[in-house]
């Protein structure tokens, strides 16, 4: 690891000053301190932010207000979330380890860089890490990689199960820029597509800060799943997963969400299954045509077409969960 | 240190001839001195750990992990993979499972620390620690350390309904040896 100064901001206002181009903010440090060990981030400095962000959830008219600080246990275990947005529970719970969980933020959660073989062996070419270097995973070893919003330049995807619960429960980001300036970003513009830059992750302004995640309110308490496919049964990253959430009257959909992990640069959101399924019946029938359509939209690359049945299968398995789920 | 001294010297006093550069070119040098020239840093912290304080120098890039088994010796809690992904060095950080080798140990700072030492009562061993010897719950014994802290953990938040819920919440710690079975069936006695 190289050598880095570290501090400990007891305000945002100061962290937000004390940042330049070679620091980095810490949180739980489970994604930046293994980076910094393998020598794939460097800074020279690190603004340890846990006693300067929020670390509470609180509850508003319109939803709730998840703090950057809030541990990613804390999130899932919490009384109010597990009534309303149970959901985003179940997602968390998916990821990683309690032991993980218990350190990872909310924040740092939703910027966690990629698991891609590639990223993480400097020996190998990666745009992500060093653009212009080639995309190794292109035409290699991309079993895990993207089936659909790739470029040329990058195949790899977001590893988060939390992000995808948020991206199918329209969140919103809270973020404080370098200049004080705050600004809200709807959650599906926060992560972006590699295009021809992908060493950016998201759309996060330079050495802006997170201050919480904000979540509406709806009605998908009663339907929802989230379906997490991975080589062994817990404690592994998605090859596919699916956030699956249906507002019912009666047997009708009224509205329908559906997002997944590990098959994109982001999060990402099948619209128009979802538009689809709005004002259908809640049948098998409706369920397989939702799949195929987003399905329709899929390329594997070379060596991960398993992925598209696996996702077909992974929609319609957790649509039909969905029914029956009980909060 | 000379060599650096020199450069610096002769750098910075041919920066202050050559006013005329463009910011740029300054901003560039500026970038250079601060990714090359960024020296280790020593913080002293106080740990608590085991219920005992700590006072000690540490390099700003030391885990908890590194000071626990190399400046303090204590040794029990193991380095398997250092990446996060086995579980060998969970210990409790404020009464919770954490992996002491992504945590940096400036960081721990303030916080009630357990270990694998800590959890005897003198010579009287934790029940997890008796039924791990009773249920066989290891083999060669090198993930033990964490996987107890862990099993502890299990049961006090009460995640033993079945051991399909003992198994995912104690995903987070690998055995080699594959000592799976005991480990479950010492935390399910310990349950009852
Ligand atoms: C072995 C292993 C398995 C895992 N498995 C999964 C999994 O299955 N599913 C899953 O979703 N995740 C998984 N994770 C990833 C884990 O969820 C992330 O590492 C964690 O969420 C990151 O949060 P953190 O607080 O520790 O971030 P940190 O490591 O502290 O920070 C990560 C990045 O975010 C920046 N940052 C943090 N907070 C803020 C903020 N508020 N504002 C601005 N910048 C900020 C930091 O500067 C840094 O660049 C796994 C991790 C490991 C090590
Ligand atoms: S040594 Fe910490 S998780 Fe493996
Ligand atoms: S007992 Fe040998 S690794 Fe678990």
């Amino acid at each position: 690891m190289k050598p880095f100064e570290y501090t400990k901001p007891k305000t945002v206002r100061e962290a937000l000053s004390s940042a330049t181009r070679h620091s980095h903010y810490i949180a739980g440090g489970t994604n930046l301190v293994d980076l910094m060990k393998k020598e794939i981030d460097e800074p020279d400095k690190l603004l340890d932010i846990t006693n300067t962000l929020p670390d509470q959830i609180e509850v508003k008219d319109n939803g709730v207000v998840i703090g950057a600080m809030v541990r990613n246990t804390a999130i899932a275990v919490n009384k109010i979330i597990l009534e309303s947005w149970p959901l985003l529970s179940k997602a968390i719970l998916k990821g990683a380890s309690p032991q993980i969980r218990n350190m990872a933020s909310a924040g740092g959660n939703l910027l966690q860089r990629t698991r891609c073989p590639y990223f993480y062996d400097l020996t190998l070419p990666c745009n992500k890490r060093k653009n212009g270097s080639g995309c190794g995973a292109l035409k290699g070893n991309n079993r895990m990689g993207a089936i659909i919003g790739y470029s040329d330049a990058c195949v790899a995807v977001h590893p988060s199960d939390m992000c995808v619960a948020l991206a199918a429960l329209d969140a919103k980001v809270n973020i404080q820029k370098a200049d004080g300036s705050e600004e809200t970003m709807n959650f599906l513009d926060f992560h972006r597509l590699p295009g021809t830059n992908p060493e950016k992750d998201n759309n996060l302004p330079e050495n802006a800060l997170i201050t919480s995640i904000f979540v509406p309110k709806n009605n998908f308490s009663k339907h929802f799943e989230y379906l997490k496919l991975r080589d062994r049964e817990s404690y592994a990253f998605a090859l596919v997963s699916v956030a699956a959430a249906l507002d019912m009257d009666g047997n009708q959909i009224s509205e329908a969400r559906l997002a997944s992990g590990g098959v994109a640069h982001k999060p990402w959101r099948w619209t128009k299954a979802e538009d689809f399924l709005k004002g259908k019946q809640a049948t098998a029938e409706n369920f397989a045509e939702a799949a195929r359509i987003a399905a329709e939209d899929t390329a594997p690359l070379s060596t991960n077409a398993f992925k598209v049945p696996l996702l077909k299968g992974a929609i319609e398995t957790a649509l039909h969960t969905c029914l029956t789920n009980k909060a | 240190m000379s060599m650096s001294r020199r450069f610096f010297l002769k750098s910075s006093s041919a920066l202050a001839a050559l006013s005329f550069i463009p910011n740029s070119v300054k901003a560039f040098y500026q970038d250079v001195k601060e990714k090359f020239f960024v020296k280790k840093q020593m913080i002293p912290i106080q740990l608590e750990i085991n219920k005992k304080q700590y006072s000690l120098t540490v390099d700003s890039r030391a885990t908890l992990l590194d000071v626990l088994r190399e400046e303090l010796n204590l040794t029990g809690s193991k380095k398997g993979c250092d990446h996060g992904q086995c579980g060998a060095c969970t210990v409790h950080i404020n009464g919770e499972q954490a992996l002491s080798c992504l945590t940096l140990a400036a960081m721990a700072q303030g916080k009630a620390i357990t270990t694998i030492e800590g959890l005897a009562d003198g010579d009287n061993l934790h029940p997890m620690q008796e039924a791990f010897i009773e249920n066989d719950g290891f083999q060669c014994g090198y993930c033990t350390s964490g996987q107890i802290m862990s099993a502890v953990a299990c049961v006090n938040e009460g995640h033993t309904g079945s051991v399909e819920e003992i198994k995912e919440y104690m995903s987070g710690n690998l055995c080699r040896c594959g000592a799976y079975n005991g480990i479950t069936e010492a935390i399910q006695q310990v349950a009852k």
